[in-house]
């Protein structure tokens, strides 16, 4: 779970999974290594293909694929980022996280003991206070963009501010944007640097580093970028703000998620990963999991090191599952909204 | 499992693909089929043989094995209906194939659950890649028929193909033989392999439902000796073959001097090179695409594993755990990434093959996933500790097992990656454009896939070097397969021309003495012996080096030696050269006539004429040397695949009787013009014309080794030169015997051939005697893809 061993030890009997607290060790970073980023590559049309053949090479049916969307409820960081939220809204968001599924289907699938919870709340500095309330004694933690999100051209004091400002506000985890400009210049130093001060600004809460890999130009920078965030300390790496024009796709993910492995192999560190803006459908979701499953492992299905941040993927696995209860195609109407 | 329980484990569970429609399809039929000839099914015969899933060991139906009576029969209504067929025309045929294409498609499930029953192929692969690229081959050879009189002037079909295909692919295989060969006009007799031919009578049976001419299409079951049937069939014009390298080059033999036309393509140990700037992931995940597609039963699989020893050892433990990760089960289930070998025979000879390389010192290493219990699987498998001259490295295994070896520089990554006799294909991954690009013409290889493996589209050509076979398909190139030059029934056989018996002495003005010409320099026969050359009268005109094998030898290490450099001249090099050698013959042009006229009693005239055609015939392939130039074809990914064209290599050309000098001009001319290096057999009877010019090249600045001259018996020599495994190529215009021994001898190496059978040119007339055929014979063509985009 990316949620401070303080959150844990209050809340941990009602973890929705790995009960344990802190299954790995904390990514500490390490310092820069310029020959390692530079060493680093990703062919695009290779990537492309491997992306593009693992939803043919996957697919689960039935039962399992009923047991997967459960899993992926637990592994969704529920947000709302919009400039029209307000303290309804949340606590609307909240209540959803807590029973993202209505009740007879928890039953007629026979999960009533899994407590299945969304992995977070994902919401703006604002509102962290009314999901903190909302959702307490739930043991969902609240994430909150930081940062200057979703462009962080703010002061840099302020943006490192407001990761303290957050964090006190009871944010278990932090998402903060890097500044593209860095990557897309080569001044790795100044990307290092950057995501060390939020790392450290953090504190206990779990960093998820947004590379906001549309604005990036090319996949060896997601790469290059991602391995520097990882790094200098990064818990988690993240696609997208889900604002950029183009947010998570296949390809950036699977590219991402190959640094995770090699950082890995490097380093011992575990890194999360989170894909952003975009999935919508269960089945993109399942697609994925898999992806998750294949190039890291089991290890990669439990929240501490994978969430979708999603927004409306919600609503499609309820919709599914009614369809696999029942047997009937589903209409979205009959699921309470977020 | 409960659902909660699932969501404990996160296990995939199963995803089955229903069989039932093909249950249904194989009820219809009784289970038993007959053969497929002249637009109908016979009745099963006698003879049956089962067709087995191997997945279960379940039989799936029976089949008919055709008896000789059976294949003539097949043949003949093929005969009959090839007529027709080309008579019909190019559009009114591209509508059939057209209608075949659209068939496949609405057919498409059928055809994929059918194939993985019967071969034991991942329903993913067959859904996704084979019957799709089989449809495509269709959609493409339409468009070929469409097109065939404007852009294939000057050729004509060859009649009844009969095809022979393997059951790694079997649908896909069928389709690339039966596309090009109905768009060319021909009609075909097909025989699927004896594990696999139920595809190709769900074929059958859509040819019947498209309306296909009858007898167009002919499908014959059986096993080894029904295709040995097929290939002897007097009247099979072209035989096409796909499968084992011990399979196609006893076809060469058995068709050797028959006239018959002939592609083979056949096994390979292709090379699988990263470099240390590669996206090692993505290479990985090549590996997997490359040697566990379709369990490694592929003719082109990347089975060695060339890795730069800076990063070979991250590279295997990064292998090793990707490995860990492969699914391997129930060809139907759409969660695995392995189904099962084609049969227990084939299980049983790659699990002695690896066992064998284990024992010789081998480590193997497989992931721990497990395989079902029952059924033909076989483990994907890495082995190392294999150095190059190992069985393991050199001896084509067949199945999921990868070969690794290491390198240190491109450069030993290029002598690694040909040091194989196998030249089909081969994956380069590095970052490094210059690398790449530099790499690719180097390997001895048809198929070049930079930074991707096992790429096949209908638009390009794939197909082999060396003992890979001959012959393309796809692409333009794999159109000349099915046709061939309208002029080519016009040819007479060629009067024999045998040494006058000598008569009467010379003693006219001082000796000259011919020599051979080896490496750029005058050389004296090895045998110590020389022959006398007479005029039609008998009457000595000098003598020349009565040639041996070990001249031969000489001559292809001079012409080997001379290789490098000379496929690496420019174009513009060697048109400057040819038309050096044009101008410095034109400036003795009167000597060359007399020369001419001595020896074959020919007129002035006429001998004047000859050599004036030899002058413009080089200026002609100097003029080409800087054009023949490649292709970019057009397939479907984001990248381009370029059609190189390259020379053959070493190659011995044997001369014609007729024309003494322009046939000996006409037929070197192409070959060095295109980068061949050649060593030349002059007419025995009229050998002086060609001794005389090796001081027109040695004039002409012609690197030396380039071309090689060695006088002496024509069909002894190109017995030497045809049986030489540093030979890529005989070129024989001599006796009908001759040409069958050449292309009986070439089998050895299955070095590629263009024989006469004793037919005749006219050298004078270049609708025959020069042109693009040439040039076409003189070169192979490489398909290098090269995906692009950042």
């Amino acid at each position: 779970m990316t949620v401070s061993s303080k959150d844990i030890t209050q809340t941990a009997d009602q973890l929705p999974v790995a009960p344990h607290p802190a299954r790995f060790p904390r990514n500490p970073g390490i310092p820069l290594d310029l020959d390692w980023v530079s060493s680093v590559q990703a062919n695009t049309s290779a990537v492309e293909r491997r992306a593009g053949s693992l939803g043919a090479r996957r697919s689960v049916k039935k039962d399992y694929q009923a047991a997967w969307l459960l899993r992926a409820i637990t592994l969704m960081d529920l947000t709302t980022l919009n400039g029209d939220d307000t303290r309804g809204k949340v606590r609307r968001l909240c209540a959803k996280a807590k029973r993202p599924l209505r009740q007879d289907l928890v039953e007629a699938l026979g999960v009533q003991d899994l407590n299945i919870t969304t992995g977070a709340v994902c919401v703006y500095h604002d509102m962290i206070g009314t999901a903190v309330e909302a959702l307490e004694g739930s043991g969902i933690p609240v994430a909150a963009v930081s940062t200057g999100f979703p462009d962080a051209l703010s002061p840099f004091h302020l943006r490192v501010q407001e990761i303290e400002e957050s964090v006190k506000a009871g944010a278990a985890e932090i998402d903060i944007v890097i500044s593209r400009r860095h990557v897309l210049s080569g001044d790795w130093q100044a990307l290092y640097d950057e995501m060390r001060a939020y790392r450290e600004a953090c504190g206990e809460a779990h960093v998820k580093a947004i590379i906001s890999t549309g604005n990036l130009g090319s996949l060896r920078n997601v790469a290059r970028a991602s391995h520097v965030c990882m790094m200098a300390g990064a818990d988690f790496i993240k696609t997208s703000t889900g604002k950029e024009s183009v947010n998570a796709t296949l390809p950036v993910s699977l590219t991402m998620v190959r640094t995770t492995r090699e950082y890995e192999a490097r380093t011992g560190y575990k890194i999360g990963f989170k894909p952003a803006g975009g999935i919508s459908k269960a089945k993109d979701a399942l697609v994925y999991m898999s992806l998750m499953k294949e190039e890291r492992g089991n290890d990669w299905l439990e929240p501490d090191l994978f969430r979708f941040g999603a927004s409306s993927l919600l609503g499609d696995i309820e919709r599914q599952l009614e369809h696999f209860v029942t047997g009937r195609y589903s209409a979205a109407f009959r699921h309470g909204i977020s | 499992m409960t659902v909660s329980e699932i969501f404990k484990t996160m296990d995939y569970g199963t995803a089955p693909e229903s069989a039932s429609e093909v249950n249904a399809w194989l009820d219809r039929h009784d289970r038993t089929f007959g053969l497929f000839i002249g637009g109908a099914f016979t009745k099963p015969g006698k003879a049956c043989f089962d067709s087995v899933n191997p997945a279960n060991g379940e039989v799936l139906a029976s089949l008919t094995e055709a008896t000789a009576k059976d294949v003539d029969a097949a043949v003949k209504a093929a005969s009959k209906a090839q007529k027709g067929w080309a008579a019909l025309g190019g559009a009114g045929r591209a509508r059939h194939l057209y209608a075949l294409a659209r068939l496949i498609q609405k057919h498409a499930r059928l055809f994929a659950v059918l194939e993985s029953l019967d071969n034991g192929k991942p329903i993913r692969e067959s859904r996704d890649a084979d019957i799709p690229l089989a449809a495509r081959h269709f959609y493409h050879h339409a468009g070929w028929a469409q097109l065939v009189e404007s852009e294939m002037q000057g050729y004509e079909p060859i009649g009844v193909a009969g095809q022979v295909i393997p059951w790694n692919f079997p649908f896909l295989m069928l389709a690339w033989k039966i596309a090009p060969a109905l768009a060319m006009g021909n009609a075909v007799v097909l025989k699927p392999a004896e594990y696999t031919s139920l595809t190709a009578l769900l074929f059958a049976e859509i040819c019947v439902e498209a309306g296909l001419t009858e007898g167009v299409v002919n499908i014959v079951t059986g096993h080894g000796p029904v295709g040995a049937m097929i290939a002897e069939h007097k009247d099979v014009a072209k035989v096409a073959f796909t499968g084992s390298t011990r399979v196609g080059r006893i076809l060469r033999e058995q068709t050797a001097g028959t006239g018959k036309k002939l592609t083979l393509e056949l096994g390979g140990k292709s090379p699988f090179i990263v470099f240390d700037d590669a996206d090692m992931d993505s290479a990985i995940e090549g590996i997997v695409d490359a040697i566990w597609f379709n369990q490694g039963q592929v003719c082109c699989a990347g089975s060695r594993l060339l890795v730069q020893e800076n990063i070979a050892e991250t590279f295997h433990d990064r292998l090793r755990l990707r490995m860990q990760s492969l699914r391997v089960g129930d060809p139907l289930d759409k969660s695995i990434d392995i189904g099962c070998v084609v049969d227990p025979v084939q299980h049983k000879q790659i699990t002695a093959m690896v066992d064998q390389g284990v024992a010789e010192g081998a480590t193997a290493f497989r992931g721990e996933a497990s395989l079902p219990e029952n059924g033909c699987y076989y483990p994907p498998t890495l082995l190392t500790g294999i150095e190059a001259g190992d069985t393991l490295a050199q001896e084509e295994i067949f199945g999921p097992v990868l070969v690794s070896m290491n390198f240190r520089t491109p450069a030993e990554a290029v002598q690694l990656a040909n040091n194989s006799r196998y030249g089909l294909a081969a994956s380069v991954w590095t970052e490094n454009i210059n690398l790449a690009l530099g790499v690719a013409p180097q390997i001895k290889a048809g198929v070049i896939w930079v930074n991707c493996t096992n790429q096949f589209d209908a638009a390009a050509g794939f197909g082999g070097y060396r003992e890979s076979g001959f012959g393309r398909e796809g692409g333009r190139e794999g159109l000349y397969e099915y046709v061939k030059p309208s002029y080519l029934k016009s040819l007479k056989d060629a009067a024999p021309a045998k040494p006058h018996a000598l008569s009467e002495g010379g003693g006219e003005g001082i000796d000259r003495t011919a020599k051979m010409y080896v490496g750029g320099k005058q050389a004296r026969p090895d045998s110590g012996y020389s022959a006398p050359v007479t005029n039609p009268k008998g009457k000595l005109i000098s003598h020349v080096g009565l040639g041996n094998r070990k001249d031969i030898r000489n001559a292809v290490e001079a012409a080997t030696a001379a290789s490098g450099g000379w496929v690496k001249a420019s174009g513009h090099n060697k048109a400057q050269i040819l038309y050096f050698i044009g101008e410095n013959l034109a400036a003795r042009a009167e000597e060359f006539g007399a020369r001419l006229s001595a020896m074959t009693g020919a007129s002035v005239k006429s001998a004047a004429q000859e050599v004036d055609a030899a002058v413009n015939r080089l200026f002609t392939y100097a003029a080409w040397a800087d054009k023949y130039d490649g292709q970019v074809h057009s397939v479907p990914v984001r990248g381009v695949t370029v059609a190189m064209k390259e020379p053959v290599g070493v190659m011995g050309i044997a001369c014609p009787d007729e024309a003494p000098l322009l046939g000996f001009v006409s037929l070197v001319a192409p070959a060095i013009a295109m980068g061949n290096t050649v060593v030349a057999v002059p007419s025995p009877v009229h050998p002086l014309v060609a001794t005389d010019l090796y001081q027109v090249l040695d004039t002409s600045d012609l690197p030396g080794g380039v071309v090689n001259i060695v006088t002496g018996d024509r069909d002894e020599l190109s017995k030497t030169l045809a049986d030489h495994y540093g030979v890529d190529g005989v070129w024989y215009h001599g006796s009908a015997e001759g040409s069958k021994m050449v292309e009986h001898a070439a089998a050895a190496n299955l070095k590629r051939t263009w024989v006469n059978y004793g037919k005749a040119i006219d050298w004078l007339n270049p609708e025959q005697a020069e042109g693009q055929e040439y040039l076409r014979q003189a070169t192979e063509v490489k398909n290098v893809w090269i995906p692009y985009g950042e």
